[in-house]
């Protein structure tokens, strides 16, 4: 049976990291949370429901506050997203359910909709109770998850409530996947994951830890379960391809960002450089500054406008103190044991808009750590070995679902998060998952039918 | 500038702004206190034979968040000594004797118990007596306050007997807790009453605690029906003022009492014949202060209408209170909804939907208008629509990452106009102002009444008519 159901006892805690990574967005009280619920209008169809991957019923649960019904609350959230309390805290709600709000339009000041949905959750979780659902009556089907984080998570929760077995594979010693190790501590503790999955293990999802899949037990699992869900996230961050990144020195921001998480890295050296201008590349930054570096500088070779990282959080990391070389592109790497600088050079754009380095502008920015954020690989490789290419159809290395079930193009097989979107959002990751747990059991459902 | 200067029933008033007789007006060193902040008059909380209170004695019903939207009571009137409010009235009077001092009085229905009441506040130097006829609790009980409001008889008597010996305006206090204010109105001038004050507190029961089952407030495990006021019992103290006011045989000098704390307010009553107010709930809620907004507020008012007194605006609205059988069944307004203010919440369209006539429709993307979409249609396709976290770098046109917060036109309702009766629900629900106005329609017809059809033959007299006594 599963391994074990006390995640949170396991959580590494580190009383430094805690105290240099204090909540960026603080809880409300009850008193601040039913002021705020007060001032929500109550919109019908409401917009911050509708920009909600997951459609959670924004003004229903908000109004439940209000009505001091907190069970309810928190069960509005939970029935519509099964990680509520790590979307509350990760999500990015200024380009979700709070930039949608209508208030933007009447005074500018929209709901504060993610700290309301903490609120709602802390509640839930300090009273201890269990989670407001339980288990289907057991239909004797199994589903093999493979990949421990968001889209899994959600996905097993649809199964349990229906009565399906969910076993979840993940190569960690610890289940979430990003939502446990990648996501700012400032914004989700690895404690508050482990704490909700936790809550979730109480519907009989199964858990193996420390077990990678590859193709032959992937084939293995298919022979032994109803269907398989693929919640593979992306892979590896990408190497720069320049000579001497294997130095000492260089890491990336997934590793740097599970690092100081799970408290094994608990400072920074004086001089960081992080390569890459997207969302994860400003939390490895930010981490560098609140871990004690002096100057942490962000690489980027276009300029702002191009950055693929949020508005609000440039301006996050800029309020940190982070700062920025744009229109740069490293070019070499100095040091012999440990690394000692960055070799970069300007950059231009020519006519045709393509970036070329400008001649005579190089220059060497002295650092002690690089930290390389520019983005995922995929690694649904295996996926495709040994006969499967017809199974499983991948683009770019993306398996192409169905939107609506999660379904692949080999029936038995379903899939969601990052390795169907190509890398968005914890949320994004719970709404595939759920949609494809709902596809999964609509689809053995209609094998019984036809059988 | 104009002047808010005013005389009641004879009395000459710095501004018609008078604390009610309530715990804001216990006692002198309050009353003084209120006179610097302001107010140009108090009603003494209500002298008697002093009682003892019981402890708890308020509770309060909140709104949306918003403290005391109405408030309740079970106090009953002055526990201090005759002697001792009296004292105190001589003291305020004569430190300021330009405001104006009303004793509340309530004694035991004795017509020498009343005469001697009378002699001793008016020797004290009260400029007028308010008969409290109203207090609907606890002292109803033993035979005063609302238990003579509520007989006709009694309150024309007792006025009398006060009318003997008073040499100073004799307001009598109405109570609400009775089907026709008029009836008792009508007494208390037949007993020679010079004015009028409405209303007192409503019979209430303001909550149950649900942890105990406790009604509030609790006094030991048990509760008693208290008496309510605030902001919630405004629109019935409109009602019942107009009522008295327009009635020829009822109307006197109005002090008019009920859920006042804005100068709006005091306005409102002015409009419907009030000479001075009354304020005691938004007082004990935010302190004497709130006087200052009353008279700034009232007077700048004024100033924009081209008011110079009271006087000038006193009543204006009574004529404009009719029977519903006088209202012009041929006047139709239509919601017209400005799109450039709407910020698409759309609770004007489910108000319409599951409140009104079905006759706002979210159908402007739409290639033909559809009045037959309902709302769980609506939120159906927005349920059922996949949405995804913008992300620019995934999605070629980048929309939506940083606004432009844009009504989309989906979400702007239609109102169809045909449909529409002009109930006003849509714009009341309304959250921005001015989005949604009423807007006249000619129908082509001259005004009528449904007395005027009736006297025309248009339509029969009501079969039900016969017989009811009320009619």
């Amino acid at each position: 049976m599963s391994e074990q159901t006390n995640f949170y006892s396991q959580s590494p805690g580190s009383a430094e990291i805690a105290s240099r990574f204090p909540d960026l967005h603080p809880a409300f009280d009850k008193t601040a949370a039913v002021t705020e619920a007060h001032r929500c209008l109550y919109c019908f169809d409401a917009p911050c429901t509708a920009a909600c991957p997951t459609h959670i019923d924004v003004p229903r649960f908000i109004k439940k506050i209000a009505s001091d019904n907190l069970e309810g609350s928190a069960k509005t959230i939970l029935d519509a997203n099964i990680l509520g309390a790590s979307c509350s805290r990760a999500c990015p709600v200024e380009v979700l359910c709070e930039g949608a709000c209508v208030m933007h339009r009447y005074n500018k000041q929209p709901i504060e909709i993610g700290r309301l949905q903490r609120f709602a959750m802390d509640v839930l979780h300090e009273s201890g109770a269990p989670l407001p659902f339980s288990p289907g009556k057991d239909t004797g089907k199994s589903v093999a998850l493979i990949g421990g984080g968001p889209a899994s998570l959600a996905c097993a929760a649809e199964l349990r409530r229906r009565g399906i077995r969910a076993e979840i594979f993940d190569a960690r010693p610890l289940p979430g996947g990003l939502n446990t190790y990648g996501i700012a501590e400032y914004k989700l503790p690895l404690a508050e994951s482990l704490r909700e999955i936790d809550l979730l293990s109480q519907l009989g999802v199964e858990f193996r830890f420390n077990t990678t899949v590859d193709a032959a037990q992937l084939a293995a699992l298919e022979a032994s379960h109803n269907a398989v869900f693929l919640g593979l996230g992306l892979g590896a961050i990408h190497r720069l391809g320049i000579a001497g990144e294997e130095t000492a020195g260089v890491t990336n921001a997934l590793d740097y960002i599970a690092g100081y998480k799970s408290g094994e890295i608990t400072s920074a050296p004086q001089r960081v450089a992080v390569i890459g201008a997207g969302n994860t590349a400003i939390d490895a930054a930010n981490a560098a500054v609140r871990l004690g570096a002096r100057e942490v500088h962000m690489v980027y070779r276009r300029g702002p406008e191009q950055m693929s990282a949020f508005a609000f959080e440039y301006e996050h990391a800029k309020q940190e103190g982070v700062k920025f070389l744009w229109h740069v592109m490293p070019i070499g790497l100095k040091g012999t044991d440990k690394v000692e600088a960055l070799e970069l050079v300007k950059l231009e754009t020519t006519s045709d808009g393509s970036l070329v380095p400008k001649a005579g502008e190089e220059f060497s920015l002295p650092v002690d750590l690089i930290v390389l954020a520019i983005g995922q690989a995929t690694h649904t490789e295996f996926l495709v070995a040994e006969g499967k290419a017809s199974t499983v159809k991948l683009e770019r290395g993306r398996i192409l679902i169905d939107r609506a079930t999660g379904q692949t193009s080999s029936p038995k097989y379903f899939a969601g998060g990052d390795c169907t979107n190509g890398g968005r959002e914890v949320v994004d990751a719970v709404a595939d998952g759920k949609r494809a747990g709902i596809g999964i059991a609509a689809w053995l459902e209609g094998q019984d039918a036809n059988a | 500038m104009p002047t808010l200067e005013t005389t009641f029933a004879g009395i000459k008033c710095l501004n018609p702004f008078w604390l009610a007789s309530a715990p804001p007006t216990n006692c002198g060193e309050q009353i003084m206190r209120a006179f610097d902040a302001g107010w140009g008059g108090a009603v003494w909380k209500t002298i008697g034979e002093p009682i003892t209170n019981v402890s708890s004695r308020y509770s309060s019903i909140d709104w949306n968040g918003q403290k005391m939207m109405g408030f309740n009571n079970i106090e009953l009137i002055s526990d201090r000594p005759i002697e001792v409010n009296l004292r105190e009235i001589a003291e305020v009077k004569r430190r300021y004797p330009k405001h104006v001092v009303i004793a509340s009085l309530m004694v035991e229905s004795k017509r020498e118990t009343w005469h001697d009441i009378v002699q001793r506040a008016e020797d004290a130097g009260a400029d007028g007596l308010e008969l409290n006829f109203g207090c609907p609790h606890g002292m109803s009980e033993r035979g005063m306050g609302s238990a003579v409001g509520q007989v006709p008889e009694y309150c024309e008597q007792i006025t009398g007997w006060v009318k003997e010996k008073a040499r100073t305006p004799v307001i009598v206090k109405l109570t609400p807790n009775i089907s026709d204010i008029r009836i008792p109105a009508r007494a208390a001038k037949r007993g020679g009453a010079d004015a009028l004050s409405a209303i007192n507190t409503i019979n209430s029961i303001t909550s149950i605690d649900l942890d105990t089952l406790e009604p509030r407030p609790m006094v030991d495990g048990k509760s008693s029906h208290g008496g309510y006021c605030g902001p919630a019992v405004k629109p019935i103290a409109l009602n019942m003022v107009q009522q008295v006011m327009s009635d020829p045989d009822a109307a006197l000098p109005m002090s008019g009492i009920g859920g006042i704390g804005t100068w709006q307010d005091a306005a409102e009553f002015i409009l419907l014949g009030s000479g001075t107010v009354q304020v005691c709930t938004a007082a004990m809620h935010y302190g004497y202060r709130i006087v200052e907004d009353m008279a700034d507020g009232l007077q700048a008012w004024m100033r924009r209408k081209g008011y110079e007194t009271l006087d000038d605006f006193r009543g204006l609205s009574l004529p404009k209170v009719r029977e519903w059988k006088h209202l012009n069944l041929n006047y139709k307004v239509v919601a017209h909804i400005h799109e450039s203010k709407c910020i698409g919440c759309d609770l004007c369209y489910t108000a319409c939907w599951d409140g009104a006539h079905q006759c706002i429709h979210l159908d402007r993307t739409l290639p033909a208008p559809d009045h037959t979409r309902t709302p769980d249609m609506v939120a159906a396709e927005s349920r059922g629509r996949i949405s995804t976290t913008p992300i620019p770098k995934l999605d070629i046109d980048g929309a939506g990452v940083d606004g432009p917060y844009r009504t989309p036109l989906s979400r702007i309702p239609r109102v169809d106009e045909v449909e529409c009766v002009g109930c006003n629900l849509c714009s009341l629900v309304c959250p921005v102002p001015e989005c949604i106005t009423m807007e006249r329609i000619d129908t082509g017809l001259p005004p009528q009444t449904w007395e005027e059809r009736v006297a025309a033959g248009i339509v029969p007299q009501n079969a039900g008519d016969a017989g009811n006594p009320n009619l």
